[in-house]
Parts: C-alpha cells; sequence; structure tokens
C-alpha cells in the first residue's frame, strides 16, 4: 500500500527559551491524534526539545531570528518532523553528534541533545550551511 | 507563568532538594541558581536530589545534574538522586549518569 500525507502542521516561532515548552506540547498535541503510546509521546517531546533547544542556544546564540516546525502525518502512521533554523549553521556535523561535545561549556550544556534525539528516533538526518542553518529531519514510525 | 519550581530544606547533614515540573533549558537556569545557593550555604555532606514531581526532563537537566555533582563534590558532599520516573530515568541511563550518582528509588504505598 502506497503511503499518503494524511495531516500537516507547520509552526514559526521566535527562537526564544520560554517558546521551548511550546514547541514541544504543540507538536505532542498534534501528534496525539494519531493515538501514540505514551512512551512513544514522551520520546516526541525530548526529540522536539532538543531540537528547539539547540537553535535557541546555538543557532541565534548572539541574534534572535525564527525557528521552522513542520510535521507530517502518513497513512503508514509514521510521522516526519522537521526543525529548521536560519542562524549560524554547524561546523562540523559529526562531531557536534559526538555524545558529550558542546561548544557551549560555560551554560552548562551536557552535550548530549543530537545523541538523545538519534536514540529516540527511528532516522534522524542533519543538513547545516555555514551561516545559512541548520535543519533537522525526524523520522518516526509509530506502533513499532 | 512557571513551569518549574525547587525547594530545598537543610535536614542535619542532608540537604533535600525538590525540583517539580519541567526541567529544560528555559527553567534549568533558576533551578540551577536556586539549588547553588543551598548548596553553598550550607555546605551539606549529603545532597539528595528528588527528581519525583518532574514532568519532563530533557539533556538541560542532565547539564543541571552534572553541575550541582560537581559542586556538592566541591563543598565536600555527594550528590543523590531519588525517585526518577519511567521518563526521566531514559535520559538519565542514556548519558550513563547512575555510573557517577547514584539513583535511589523509594516507593510509597497509595493510601
Amino acid at each position: 500500500m502506497k503511503k499518503v500525507l494524511t495531516n500537516s502542521l507547520s509552526l514559526k516561532l521566535t527562537a526564544l527559551s520560554q517558546n521551548e515548552s511550546f514547541a514541544r506540547q504543540s507538536v505532542c498535541a498534534f501528534i496525539a491524534q494519531l493515538d501514540p503510546t505514551l512512551e512513544e509521546l514522551s520520546n516526541v517531546r525530548i526529540i522536539v526539545s532538543e531540537a528547539v533547544t539547540n537553535c535557541v542556544v546555538h543557532a541565534y546564540k548572539k541574534t534572535s531570528g525564527d525557528i521552522f516546525i513542520s510535521v507530517k502525518c502518513y497513512s503508514d502512521r509514521s510521522v516526519r518532523i522537521k526543525i529548521k533554523d536560519r542562524g549560524c549553521g554547524i561546523d562540523d556535523i559529526e562531531q557536534a553528534m559526538a555524545p558529550f561535545y558542546t561548544t557551549d561549556t560555560l551554560g552548562e550544556r551536557s552535550g548530549m541533545g543530537f545523541a538523545i534525539m538519534q536514540s529516540l528516533s527511528k532516522k534522524l538526518t542533519v543538513r547545516s550551511e555555514k551561516s545559512k542553518g541548520t535543519s533537522v529531519d525526524i523520522y518516526i514510525k509509530l506502533g513499532e | 507563568m512557571e513551569i518549574a519550581s525547587v525547594k530545598c530544606v537543610m535536614n542535619k547533614d542532608t540537604l533535600n532538594i525538590e525540583i517539580e515540573g519541567d526541567v529544560d533549558h528555559h527553567t534549568a537556569k533558576f533551578i540551577r541558581s536556586e539549588i547553588d545557593k543551598a548548596i553553598f550555604y550550607y555546605r551539606p555532606k549529603v545532597a539528595l536530589l528528588n527528581v519525583g514531581k518532574v514532568d519532563f526532563m530533557d539533556s538541560s537537566g542532565l547539564g543541571l545534574i552534572l553541575g550541582r555533582y560537581t559542586n556538592v563534590k566541591e563543598v565536600g558532599g555527594v550528590l543523590k538522586i531519588l525517585n526518577p520516573s519511567k521518563d526521566t530515568e531514559k535520559i538519565l541511563s542514556l548519558a550513563g549518569i547512575e555510573r557517577l550518582i547514584p539513583i535511589i528509588k523509594i516507593t510509597k504505598n497509595a493510601n
């Protein structure tokens, strides 16, 4: 059976730390329609929180800007979440994704953001261009 | 609106710290400064971090816990984590926190 797009959500919000909670709750409220388990919902909540926090802490650290969130639900109960910024970009994606690596040691960042996102999603793709921004693509399959 | 709160109470040698609500990058700054004030004022032998009422935690919570671990050690004490939920425990174990900080679980009887 061919998978078809059944529902979608687009959100644009200012990269402010007080929006982190709103972002994760909004995505979870939208996905709740697919009847996920509590664990699946908790994983999405964490993934979105990590990605949005990265935009606030790293992408726009010295400037302000917008975070673009898109959620796409498919007929096979798969979900694609894209979290994009137009911030500073990542120099070395592989290094940024390594557990415990962080450029922000003064801010007490654990450096576990990407590692956590990766372990809680089925597939994670990060694209980044210097001074243009970063896009994190998360693929989840519910009911597996 | 505050989505997190923290209470610090000293009892003999033990500093009881209780966090309630969401621990994320936004709330971590406030929680951190409240706990650090208590750590450096009381200089406890044991700091017991009760996370039983934490509804949400991401990697910002790991940074918060690791930072307090260092500060408690600096005043000559040990940090212990009390009653993490299933979700909180998942985050803790992804970072291998249990190899560094003891995790205690006390189950209360429902009444």
